[in-house]
């Protein structure tokens, strides 16, 4: 039985976006007047994962985030996950740079008490820099490892496992630690209706955020071009059964 | 998919559910070359068909949206689309449970089988509630859940078996080209289209779409919230999509319906959140379909704890998630009726703001609409026509339906006002009338008092009784009845300046009337005439007033709740030749009424015109002179009294009402709102009212308004008015009399038989209360309804149903000879 974890993990409040993306007329950002907001899948899974270590060794999972109070939002989600604590580090914007963003939680890390473990997700579901968690780790001087898709944790020791080059890496840390996870990590939960209202009710304890800048700037961002998928008509009915068996047997799903 | 034609009978825009029904069934009716054109793909092309909650409730306080629903179920079940699962709207307050007694009353009006039942069956029907928030259940076991996309899937392939249909998806409307105010062509991505008919069937888009034709549909997209909670065993386990019954919870506004594995929770309780058919985002954009927006939880947060308490057993566990949530969009009108109905554009028809549960059966509808000119189903109070000039704005739909959407599961009292967007048009009385202290009732957007606080001493003074129940007595005054009596002993003065008037002139207005009104139109100048306006089926489409002030020059006074309508269909038969000129001239006229057996004396005391019976008689208009203002006064009444409509300019109003006032004041004149004109004098007199009594179901001869002869001229309607008139009415509009009781029902009631049985005739039309008022000259409480011949039977003895009580009626008058005053000696005095 592994020593009592408490595990950290740090989400990022980003715009959930259908297939197409407005931009601003700048083309500085996306439009999000009429989107909704969310967290990446990475961090879902980390918020799972800190959620089943805590239930599992008895200790607490925290979500920290960096942003203004509309961030509160996804911090309610995590916590209707299982979440039983959250913070935010108040900063005028949900997307510092990564440095500003990293010093902000090094800084909050430097405020809060300490914790065995902080999960970050591989890389934000917007900017996707994956800078942020490998920055906080330096500036903590803690092990880190990115690309994570198996966590065991010992007596003051974590087992880290990730994907690498066609085979397995398994990196053996001390706590405390940092990791960046990748979705398929575990599968996460649904949040329920007693944890929302649970949420909903909880405090969140809020840091006095950043004040530099690190003067990196989005220039511009500019559509992928455009690379249509083509749907391509097998045939009808029973005569298209051929192709469908092709194309299964092309995808290896049969022999 | 065949070629995009470059012409087309008529063009549907939108694959939903609406689109889908209208056109199957115009293909049944014979329509060919209709295409079908959706900007989304199919079977779900992304709009609210696609993600609404999909049950059929089918009892609701409106006959016309439970004959819609109805149609609707039984098209659902023939397409095998329909499973039974049962409802029950539950009850938590004591108020709650008289409403559902009230919904009893409509499922016995409407021939619906239901029934209250106590918490413990309710529990036995849905194990996992918890009865003990519980107070009573109303069961409605043909409640139902339908796949409107595959119902929409089944009617376009039967469409295009037919061979009349050609469907493009993926479609996106980009003009819709009118020339002479009439609709010839509709340009797409994938090219024009010739055509004579659009069906706007666009949903939450309709507006957006009607503008490209420089129509209005107003109608707003709203947020519905929804979420899936599961898995939950005991549903998973089952097999089925659903197989317990339905829970509206009523009280907190929301419903809970078992969805496969998963609980859905869905709300009217939220904050209204609405939204503009220009900010919906494309299919491309949209994370998951257009009208299903991002998930606002805070809004939803209080439902989660109402769900909880009544299904805590169920929705309490860890592994049972929140697994799908969003604000889904429906639309809302300004009455929380749908818009159905051609346009202000010829050729532009909206099939908007329809509810799955009525989805089919609105196709049938506009189809039939559209190729008979008229449906079967009288859609009156759906009607797209049905809003004056400022209801279309986007401001006051907004308002409206902000305020209407917490209605959606509320308990609506049938006098009940909205507090929104008021004071939008005001007769010219209405300072005198705000220092009366008039409580003023809405109608079309104008304020009209529906009694003055001022007269409240005449309540003692008269001997007025309250009314005991609260329900009752809601939006009421006994000061009405003392007005009542206050007319009756002397003289009151009435504004009616929400009257919709129509100045119909040129060398063809004789025959442009006549061809529109029952009775005979070419009389001498200065005569008023009362007339039914019938639909080509010969039922109602209104009954108004034609005053003949020229040769070529006719006034048409019509009811403010109707107005809008009238104006429409009397401008859709305008000939085009343009030999008659039709103006709307409601702003420029007011009304005031001048009724009781001194109205002679006032009128006398203010003008030097000669008033006496020989010079002014019943049936005519004049124009007097009172002081310096021109009054175009109408000796007529609909309270049966003498009297006079006093018209004039607006301008003129003020002076016209403190002229009246101060002449009827040695006369005991009393102000008198709408309640007394509206109501109790009418109800004495048995004055038939549209939209209540007068129907595109009944016609003049069951309403007992038939004319003495038929005239020679054509008119609409006239072939089945002759036939109607040549048999016995199948039903006769009678005036029942409540036999001592303190409760008053007040319209939507079910008649019974002496032994409780539901009434109908032979053509399956239910006996219901059509108006119901208080009678205080004849010291009881009136009801009207139309009854089979062998019920309406003078001192035959009957029941009402009103809030779960039965109460014993008597037919006092089967016809239209007034209780009150039976040979009009008053009026004509």
């Amino acid at each position: 039985m592994p020593t009592t974890m408490d595990v950290l993990v740090c989400i990022k409040r980003v715009p959930a976006v259908g297939a197409e993306i407005a931009l601003t007329a700048d083309a500085t950002a996306i439009d999000t007047r009429h989107l909704g907001f969310t967290i990446g899948p990475h961090e879902e899974c980390a918020v799972e994962e800190a959620v089943r270590l805590a239930e599992r060794t008895g200790g607490r999972a925290g979500v920290l985030t960096v942003g203004p109070p509309a961030t509160e939002e996804q911090l309610r989600y995590a916590l209707s996950m299982g979440a039983d604590h959250a913070v935010r580090v108040d900063a005028p914007v949900a997307d510092p740079e990564p440095e500003v963003t990293a010093a902000a939680i090094a800084g909050a890390l430097g405020e809060l008490p300490p914790y065995d473990l902080v999960l970050f997700g591989e890389a934000s579901a917007d900017a996707g820099h994956a800078q942020v968690g490998f920055r906080v780790a330096c500036a903590l001087r803690r092990p880190v490892v990115g690309g994570v898709k198996g966590i065991e944790v010992g007596d003051g020791r974590v087992s880290l496992r990730r994907e690498a080059g066609g085979g397995v890496e398994v990196h053996d840390a001390p706590l405390p630690a940092v990791a960046a996870v990748l979705e398929g990590l575990n599968l996460p939960r649904y949040p329920t209706i007693k944890g929302r209202l649970r949420a909903k009710k909880a405090p969140v304890r809020v840091l006095a955020g950043p004040a530099a800048t690190s003067g990196l700037r989005t220039r511009r961002l500019r559509h992928r071009p455009e690379a249509r998928a083509e749907t391509v008509l097998l045939g009808q009915g029973a005569g298209a059964a051929p192709a469908v068996v092709d194309v299964l047997a092309e995808l290896g799903v049969v022999r | 998919m065949s070629a995009f034609p470059d012409r087309a009978q008529v063009v549907v825009i939108g694959a939903g559910i609406v689109g889908n029904a209208v056109v199957h069934h115009l293909a049944r009716l014979g329509w060919r070359d209709v295409l079908l054109v959706d900007k989304g793909p199919l079977p779900d092309p992304g709009g609210s068909t696609g993600h609404a909650s999909n049950f059929v409730f089918p009892v609701d306080h409106s006959r016309e949206i439970t004959l819609l629903t109805g149609d609707s179920s039984r098209q659902y079940a023939e397409l095998d689309t329909l499973t039974t699962c049962g409802g029950i709207e539950v009850a938590r307050t004591e108020e709650r449970v008289q409403e559902l007694h009230r919904r009893m009353s409509s499922a016995r009006a409407w021939g619906i089988d239901a029934e209250l039942i106590s918490p413990a069956e309710v529990a036995e029907k849905v194990p996992f509630l918890d009865p003990s928030v519980v107070l009573a259940g109303f069961w409605t076991p043909s409640v139902a859940v339908v796949d409107p996309l595959r119902a929409g899937e089944l009617m376009r392939e039967r469409a295009t078996a037919a061979g009349a249909l050609t469907v493009s998806a993926l479609t996106e409307v980009l003009a819709i080209v009118t020339e002479g105010g009439r609709v010839t062509r509709v340009r797409t991505d994938r090219g024009d289209v010739e055509t004579e008919y659009v069906v706007v069937a666009c949903g939450v888009w309709s507006p957006r779409i009607a503008a490209l034709a420089g129509a209005t549909i107003p109608l707003t997209p709203a947020v519905h919230q929804m979420i899936d909670v599961g898995p939950i065993a005991e549903l998973a386990e089952t097999g089925r999509e659903i197989a317990f019954p339905i829970i509206r919870d009523m009280d907190p506004l929301m419903y809970e319906r078992q969805s496969g594995p998963d609980l859905e929770i869905g709300s009217y309780a939220h904050r209204p959140i609405l939204c503009d058919p220009d900010d919906i985002p494309s299919i491309a954009a949209a994370a998951l379909s257009p009208t299903q927006l991002p998930f606002t939880p805070d809004d939803f947060d209080p439902q989660m704890e109402a769900a909880l308490e009544l299904f805590g057993g169920i929705l309490d566990r860890p592994d049972a998630g929140i697994r799908h949530a969003i604000n889904g969009l429906l639309s809302l009108t300004p009455d929380g009726h749908p818009l159905l109905g051609e346009t202000e554009v010829r050729g532009l028809w909206s099939a908007a703001a329809v509810w799955i549960k009525e989805g089919p059966g609105v196709g049938r509808l506009i189809a039939e609409w559209m190729t008979c000119g008229a449906p079967e189903i009288d859609p009156h109070a759906s009607d797209v026509a049905r809003f004056a000039p400022h209801e279309r704005t986007r401001a006051h739909v907004r308002a409206r339906a902000a305020e209407g959407f917490n209605k959606t599961y509320g308990i609506i009292h049938p006098r009940e006002q909205w507090s929104s967007d008021r004071g939008a048009r005001r007769s010219p009385f209405f300072p005198r009338e705000e220092a009366l202290g008039a409580e003023f009732f809405e109608v079309a957007g104008w304020e009209r008092p529906q009694w003055y606080r001022s007269n409240e001493p005449l309540v003692a003074e008269l001997g007025v009784e309250d009314r005991p129940h609260e329900w009752d007595a809601r939006w009421w005054s006994p000061i009405t009845s003392a007005e009542h009596l206050a007319m009756r002993r002397a003289v009151a003065m009435i504004d009616l300046s929400a009257f919709s008037q129509f100045a119909v002139h040129g060398p063809g207005a004789l025959a442009y009337l006549q061809h529109l009104c029952v009775a005979q139109m070419d009389r001498p100048v200065g005569r008023v005439i009362y007339t039914p306006v019938l639909g080509p089926d010969g039922g109602f489409r209104t009954d108004l007033t034609v005053v003949r002030l020229g040769d070529d020059a006719f006034r048409v006074i019509t009811g403010a709740s109707d107005g809008a309508r009238d104006l429409a269909w009397f401008r859709r038969h305008l000939p085009a030749d343009g030999s008659v000129a039709l103006e709307d001239v409601t702003s420029a006229v007011c009304t005031l009424g001048l009724w009781g057996p001194r109205a002679r004396d006032v009128l006398a005391a203010i003008t030097d015109d000669d008033v006496t019976d020989a010079a002014f008689p019943f049936a005519t208009a004049r124009t007097v002179h009172v002081g310096s203002i021109p009054v175009l006064a109408l000796r007529l009444s609909y309270v049966g009294e003498l009297g006079w409509e006093l018209h004039t300019a607006t301008e003129h109003g003020l002076r016209l009402w403190d002229a009246v006032a101060a002449a009827g004041a040695p006369h005991g004149i009393v102000p008198a709102g709408i309640g007394v004109y509206g109501t109790t004098a009418r109800i004495e007199k048995g004055y038939r009212l549209m939209g209540h009594e007068l129907d595109a179901e009944h016609g003049p001869v069951e309403a007992g308004l038939a004319l003495p002869r038929i005239k020679e001229a054509d008119f609409v309607g006239k072939a089945a008015y002759t036939k109607a008139r040549e048999g016995e009415p199948e039903a006769t509009l009678c005036t029942l009399r409540l036999d001592g009781t303190t409760r008053f029902p007040q319209g939507g009631e079910p008649i019974l038989t002496p032994d409780g049985a539901r009434i109908t005739d032979r053509r399956g039309r239910p006996s219901y209360v059509t108006s119901a008022g208080t009678a205080p000259s004849l010291g009881t409480h009136l009801m009207l309804a139309y009854l089979p011949p062998w019920h309406a039977v003078e001192g035959t003895g009957l029941l009402v149903e009103y809030l779960g009580e039965r109460y014993p009626v008597t037919v006092a008058r089967a016809g239209r000879t007034p209780l009150f005053d039976p040979d009009d000696t008053r009026m004509r005095g």
